[in-house]
């Protein structure tokens, strides 16, 4: 057993960087293979480059231990690959390839993620002119070859008022024998903009990492800050930034239910759901302002505070909406030809999402218990009055239902926080940060758990700031999903798990 | 059925009536800014330099805001000095990129389309919808502009999927490097004479990715605007008070 050589920390900590030992390779290629034949899932994997080689820091999950595990490794400009025993690395090696050059020999998909320069000076894995801009989607894509098969490719610019993407599908008919994704083109360059920070912009960079999960993001940014300051916001901002939280989680969750309906045609469902979105969304701007949750959450707590009368307002408004948004659901899942519809498409098994370390929602829908309001709650904002909501079939349907009932759930959560408020301030200032630390944030947003890491420089300055979106997962679920599908029920199948675009560029 | 028809007549018909009647926003909405008169030069020097945006100007001894650059933050650092206050008036849309320039003077909101733009496009305005970068918080707010709410079809204005069958482009975001030839393909797939609308701080300005080296810092001269509608993300009234005004409705 290699416990004795990793860190084993709990979420809201934070970790000298001196007292975590850098372990050889084969010690952390090893502890982490045994980890997550374990119990443990890789919650973030990313490298940050020093004089000598790059550093590799690994975050493993125990999610029923309730706890986080660290490993940490120096490479030089390539490694073993990890991947073909751990596929849920695929993504965060091919990362580490396109940032610093860094060659995870033996990966089998080894391609551009999100098509940008190198962040140090190091040759291009791919070759490419290391003084231009690479372009995006120019790489070499799975091709199944034959008389009769045909490629499809949609995007980046698509039918509706949507991020962009470039989908290629192999078909052969209708039927779909894989479909390839390949992003980037949302990509801002947010992590790279967060070095040397916390800056004046920073937070309102993070406000818009994903802009439909801006309460997740800025949370688990704010907790990143809290826990490197050891500062502990009040029980009150807790409770504020829940009720944000599953705010956001209504109008995403209610949104996605109406347009899943209006993608096989149920139209009544499509059209109430896409007022009552805009009503939950209009709750959030009660709170703050802003439709999307901008300025209400910050580092130390929570810009803007409930009084008495808003709390009965936003009590009043929600029974209504809570009415008639079962009435508008129900009605979806009540009737045959929608059924007929959902059930058996796009079929997730566990083990696949398992193996590719998917989280949120469709892992929930796959059978997978995750969900870090359960498992790794910091403050005590979220109580769980209902069982935990989980699905096994992994199909579309399962995908809707899990949102139905996180829908009635969150009903219930917001309803029970805002009549038992706790009191205390909205914002306590916060201290410098730790020099030479690094702290682990984890947050249950709409789609599933954002991660930010956290890591200082000897001045208490972040060094390197790493971000994982729940999409970031669960693309690959989504690609996976598509085999042996006809191409026709591409649409659905995509938003039954309507994951970000820009959350995966950043 | 009649399940389905107990439960439209329980929903309510729910098409507002702007703009024929003025929406009722939330208290703490933050609209159009309001510049505080007589600042002396230091207010206006810690004005200047408190925010991370650079919206903020001192030009000829007065304070002067860039509402393409402004996004409307609940912690505005000049409002804690007290530079400027943000109105309830989600009114923001302006013709020109000049206009977007705000001092004590009375803003400027968007004008009509000339004569013969207005006769080709008055009653029926298709555009096409390109995201270079948006977060995806400008695409939802446009997404509900089709919502029953707004019901944006009763004003003959629509998305489209193709470019070919667009009178215009929409764009959101800071135009992101991996976007730039897309979004230009797609504009010049669109048939003359056409529109260019560049909707929320991003597409204006860059917004909070302003200087990134992965984004051309927002349309800039990459494209001809029309009608720029100011946000971070615009309130789906502002951009819909922009359209309006372009096609003479309101």
């Amino acid at each position: 057993m290699n416990r004795a050589k990793q860190i084993s920390f709990h979420h809201g900590a934070c970790v000298p960087l001196a007292e975590l030992p850098c372990l050889d390779f084969s010690t952390f290629r090893e502890s982490l293979l045994e980890e997550v034949a374990g119990d443990a899932r890789v919650a973030s994997f990313f490298g940050h480059p020093a004089a000598d080689g790059i550093n590799l820091y690994a975050v493993l999950a125990h999610d029923w231990q309730g706890d986080l595990a660290l490993l940490h490794t120096k490479v030089k400009t390539s490694f073993p690959s990890l991947t073909p025993e751990c596929p849920q690395l695929h993504l965060f090696e091919r990362e580490l390839a396109e940032q610093y050059g860094l060659r995870p020999e033996g990966h089998p998909w080894l391609k551009p993620v999100r098509f940008h320069q190198n962040w140090i000076d190091a040759a291009d894995i791919w070759g490419r002119d290391p003084d231009r801009h690479p372009i995006p989607g120019d790489m070499d894509f799975y091709r199944v070859e034959g008389e009769e098969v045909h490629e499809v490719a949609v995007g980046p610019v698509h039918a509706g008022v949507i991020e962009p993407g470039h989908f290629r599908f192999q078909c052969h008919g209708e039927e779909v024998l894989s479909l390839e994704i390949s992003l980037g083109f949302q990509h801002r360059g947010i992590e790279q903009m967060l070095v040397g920070g916390p800056h004046p912009a920073s937070i309102y960079q993070l406000e818009a990492a994903a802009g439909d999960t801006s309460i997740g993001h800025t949370i688990a940014y704010s907790q990143v800050l809290e826990s490197l300051a050891a500062s502990e916001v009040s029980p009150r901002a807790y409770a504020v930034r829940a009720i944000a939280l599953e705010l956001e989680r209504l109008a995403n969750h209610v949104g996605d239910i109406g347009a899943m309906a209006g993608d096989v045609g149920f139209l009544p469902t499509s059209s109430f759901c896409g007022r009552l979105r805009g009503d939950y969304l209009n709750l959030m701007a009660e709170l703050c302002g802003s439709r999307f949750g901008r300025g209400l959450v910050r580092p130390g707590g929570v810009q803007f505070d409930l009084h008495p009368e808003l709390v009965k307002m936003l009590l009043q408004r929600l029974a209504v909406l809570e009415k008639e948004t079962r009435g508008a659901i129900e009605l979806c899942f009540d009737s045959p030809s929608v059924l007929a519809r959902f059930e058996g498409i796009g079929i997730l098994n566990i083990d696949d999402a398992e193996a590719l370390g998917l989280v949120g929602v469709a892992a929930r829908a796959s059978g997978l218990l995750r969900d870090v309001r359960l498992h790794h709650p910091l403050g005590d904002g979220h109580k769980f009055s209902d069982p935990p909501v989980i699905e096994t079939d992994g199909d579309v349907f399962a995908r809707g239902n899990i949102r139905r009932r996180e829908i009635y759930a969150s009903h219930a959560m917001i309803r029970e926080t805002l009549t038992s408020l706790p009191a205390g301030a909205n914002c306590t200032p916060l201290g410098p940060l730790a020099p030479e630390s690094l702290a682990v944030s984890l947050c249950e947003g709409w789609r599933g758990e954002v991660v930010h890491v956290g890591l200082t420089d000897a001045q208490g300055q972040l060094a390197r700031y790493k971000i994982v979106d729940p999409s970031f997962h669960n693309w690959s679920g989504m690609a996976l999903v598509l085999r042996g599908e006809q191409i026709s029920d591409f649409p659905l199948c995509n938003k039954s798990f309507n994951l970000s675009y820009c959350g995966f560029d950043l | 059925m009649l399940h389905i028809l107990s439960e439209r007549l329980r929903q309510g018909h729910r098409t507002g009536k702007f703009p024929k009647q003025e929406p009722t926003l939330p208290e703490r909405f933050r609209g159009l800014p309001q510049i505080t008169p007589n600042l002396n030069q230091q207010q206006r020097t810690d004005a200047v330099a408190s925010c991370p945006f650079s919206a903020l100007h001192d030009k000829s001894e007065k304070l002067q805001i860039d509402l393409g650059c402004c996004l409307f933050c609940a912690d505005c650092p000049a409002v804690e000095l007290g530079a400027l206050e943000f109105s309830h008036d989600y009114r923001l849309a302006a013709s020109s990129r000049d206009n977007l320039l705000l001092g004590d003077e009375t803003y400027r909101l968007a004008e009509k389309l000339n004569k013969r733009m207005l006769k080709l496009f008055g009653r029926s305005l298709k555009l096409r919808q390109v995201s270079a970068g948006g977060c995806n918080a400008c695409e939802a707010d446009l997404n509900v502009l089709s919502t029953l709410v707004f019901d944006l079809g009763r004003f003959g204005i629509q998305f489209v999927a193709s470019p070919r069958h667009a009178d215009g482009i929409m764009v959101t975001g800071p135009v992101t490097e991996n976007m730039r030839s897309a979004l230009l393909d797609t504009y010049a797939a669109i048939p003359e004479p056409k529109l260019v609308i560049a909707s929320g701080a991003c597409a204006i300005g860059g917004g909070p990715f302003r200087g990134s080296s992965e984004t051309n810092s927002g349309l800039g001269d990459l494209l001809p605007v029309d009608l720029y509608i100011p946000g971070c993300p615009p309130h789906p009234y502002t951009a819909l008070d922009g359209l309006l005004r372009l096609l003479n409705r309101r």
